[in-house]
């Protein structure tokens, strides 16, 4: 998520380290409870209901594949008819210019190209990647996160960011450690 | 509402677990990167990597050699002159199947035995790809004027191609797969490049994973558009595979050969794609399970899992094989019917249809027994018969129904020339080669994936209390 953070701010948040997916997904429910909206979770592995857990509703990605189909679809037929019908209409063996059923085979494998790039690229844009440089891995034990370790971050934009207040909520949680984020 | 995740589902015959026991995410993730991050690569590497080294030498200097002199030096004649290249080209298309359809098809069955055995198989999906996209286009004589003749695109002479060809539909469809599967693959690999970026000690190698890795940081909002874009992803490339040997056939099909035209060549091409990916994934899991000690994640259930579509599939392509023989006969036609002789009892290649039938149909029938689907060396064996025998099964349909078809006077019998082997055995090393660098930069083995597979990874969510 591309967070705009003021330059005022001292640092990124406090991140929260848990030993388990279950501690994490049970952190993000108390943490969403009590009113906090800019957060995030990291974790090895995907965790199902831990975005909804965080308050994320987007849903963008199946939308953009529906487009991209519609338009590699259109395009497929377009390219075909237009080159067949009008640019460089050929007579093999009697068969009409405008023969669609074999026009759909091409037709079909352009919606799959362009549905399926539509869903990697909208993916890869929507989660703001590439990004050479985050905060988050400013967190000495961060490279975890890729390997066997489950964190959780309130950002220090959040409304409710209390450096104090929101330390002793996190240390509630049960967590291994707490640990500020420099920005 | 109870929405527990468990991926842990054991088999219910109750028999072999997808992982070994005794693992937790640091075992997984330590044993796993190890096998690239190091400096100790196993000597049965180096000798893979001689072997499809030279192959692959051999490649550059047969295609040489054809450029140079035209593709007179391979023995393709009128009227065999798919021969050797399309033979080739659809043996190595089949075998990229089984990739997609470990990747794809079992994520949408749920068959979490597919994990430890998808990103390797993806990757011999790309590679064989590679090898079988070499044949059509250096067919075509002038590779170099291939783009105009296969891909639409505004040149200064006003042409396009001719849509109604199942020719260019296959130039579509096999592009599209390729470039496809290679999406699907990278995506799948990304978070396994985060791994190997945090894990790397050398600077420069953290810097390329890092690169690569895109700064993947396995956020949760990350990872809920990771999940849907992979299964949309699973979702699109199923029918697609299932097409792409479909327009393969329909490259036969669509003519009126004898041989050729009949309208189970579609599922009777895809099940045989499947059969020999299946195959080959068994040729290539069987050795780099012992070379990098993986036991405990390529267990004897996925051995014999895959075992099995193989038989199935096996089947289907028997199936296949009778379609054939009674459509010849059933369609009443002279030349039908006289091309079934010929292939089968007196034509120019006797040996032929018995060595398919061997390969094919007798020997995968011990696959039955389940003693032998747990046997690594007599798998190893029939996957081997098997890939031959996949070859065979083009040589077949190619070369018996080109060289004697409507007109006696026009018969010939096509001989390869050792231009044509070495084109193949070199396509060969190129597979080899590009397979074992794969094995030695990127991890083989979905690590992420892999992580989901044990109980702790298992949650429940407490049923919205906010």
């Amino acid at each position: 998520m591309a967070h705009h953070e003021s330059p005022s701010t001292p640092h990124h948040g406090l991140m929260a380290e848990f030993d388990s997916a279950q501690a994490l997904l049970d952190a993000a429910h108390k943490v969403a409870g009590a009113g906090y909206t800019r957060t995030d979770a990291y974790s090895p592995i995907p965790i199902h209901g831990l975005a909804e857990a965080l308050g994320m509703k987007e849903r963008k990605v199946a939308p953009f594949v529906l487009m991209g189909g519609i338009v590699g679809m259109c395009t497929g037929y377009g390219l075909q008819y237009w080159t067949s019908v009008f640019s460089y209409p050929m007579n093999i063996g009697g068969r009409p210019f405008h023969s669609w059923v074999s026009f759909i085979p091409v037709t079909f494998e352009l919606t799959i190209l362009f549905a399926a790039f539509s869903a990697g690229i909208s993916m890869i844009v929507l989660n703001g990647l590439p990004l050479p440089y985050h905060p988050v891995f400013n967190a000495k034990r961060f490279s975890l996160a890729s390997q066997e370790s489950f964190f959780l971050a309130i950002e220090a934009t959040d409304p409710k960011f209390d450096a104090h207040a929101t330390a002793t909520f996190l240390a509630s949680l049960h967590p291994r450690e707490v640990v500020s984020v420099d920005h | 509402m109870d929405v527990s995740h468990n991926n842990n589902q054991q088999d219910p015959l109750g028999a072999v677990p997808v992982i070994a026991p005794g693992y937790s995410y640091k075992g997984i993730n330590d044993k796993l990167s190890a096998l690239v991050l190091t400096h100790n690569t196993p000597t049965a590497w180096f000798a893979f990597m001689a072997v499809g080294f030279s192959l692959l030498m051999c490649l550059l200097m047969s295609l040489t050699y054809v450029l140079f002199k035209g593709v007179g030096v391979w023995g393709n004649q009128i009227p065999v002159a798919w021969a050797f290249p399309i033979i080739n080209f659809v043996w190595w298309i089949g075998i990229g199947h089984a990739g997609t359809l470990i990747s794809a098809i079992l994520l949408l069955f749920k068959q979490d035995w597919r994990t430890s055995i998808n990103r390797f198989a993806e990757a011999m999906t790309l590679f064989a790809v590679a090898c079988a996209m070499i044949f059509p286009i250096f067919h075509t004589g002038r590779p170099w004027l291939a783009v105009y003749w296969l891909l639409p695109y505004p040149n200064v002479m006003g042409l396009w191609p001719n849509f109604r060809s199942p020719l260019i539909w296959d130039v579509f469809a096999v592009s599209t797969y390729a470039s496809v599967s290679a999406l699907f693959w990278y995506i799948g690999l990304i978070p396994d490049l985060a791994t190997f970026r945090d894990k790397a000690e050398k600077p420069i190698v953290k810097k390329i994973y890092g690169i690569l890795a895109m700064g993947w940081r396995g956020s949760a909002r990350h990872w809920h558009r990771y999940e849907t874009a992979y299964l949309i992803l699973a979702g699109l490339s199923t029918p697609l595979v299932l097409s792409v040997h479909t327009v393969v056939s329909f490259d036969f099909a669509v003519s009126n050969v004898p041989g050729w035209h009949a309208t189970i060549f579609p599922p009777y091409f895809v099940a045989g794609a499947v059969y020999a990916g299946f195959a080959m994934v068994l040729t290539l899991a069987i050795p780099l399970r012992a070379i990098y000690k993986l036991h405990d994640f390529i267990t004897m259930r996925h051995l014999e899992n895959m075992a099995k579509v193989t038989l199935v599939t096996g089947l289907i392509v028997v199936y296949g094989y009778a379609c054939e023989i009674f459509f010849g006969w059933y369609s009443g036609s002279l030349y039908e019917r006289e091309m079934l002789r010929l292939r089968i009892f007196d034509g120019f290649y006797p040996w032929a249809y018995p060595a398919l039938l061997l390969c094919n149909f007798i020997v995968p029938q011990l696959l039955w027994i389940k003693k032998f689907r747990r046997n690594v060396a007599v798998l190893f064996v029939v996957a081997m018969f098997v890939n031959v025998g996949m070859w065979l099964e083009r040589f077949v349909i190619i070369v018996t129904s080109l060289s004697q078809d409507f007109l006696p006077g026009s018969w010939a019998q096509f001989s390869p020339t050792r231009w044509d082997f070495l084109t193949f055995a070199g396509t060969i090393g190129l597979f080899i080669t590009l397979f074992f660098l794969f094995v030695r930069l990127l991890p083989m083995i979905s690590i992420f994936e892999v992580r989901t597979l044990l109980p702790e990874a298992t949650t429940k969510s407490d049923g919205g209390s906010h």
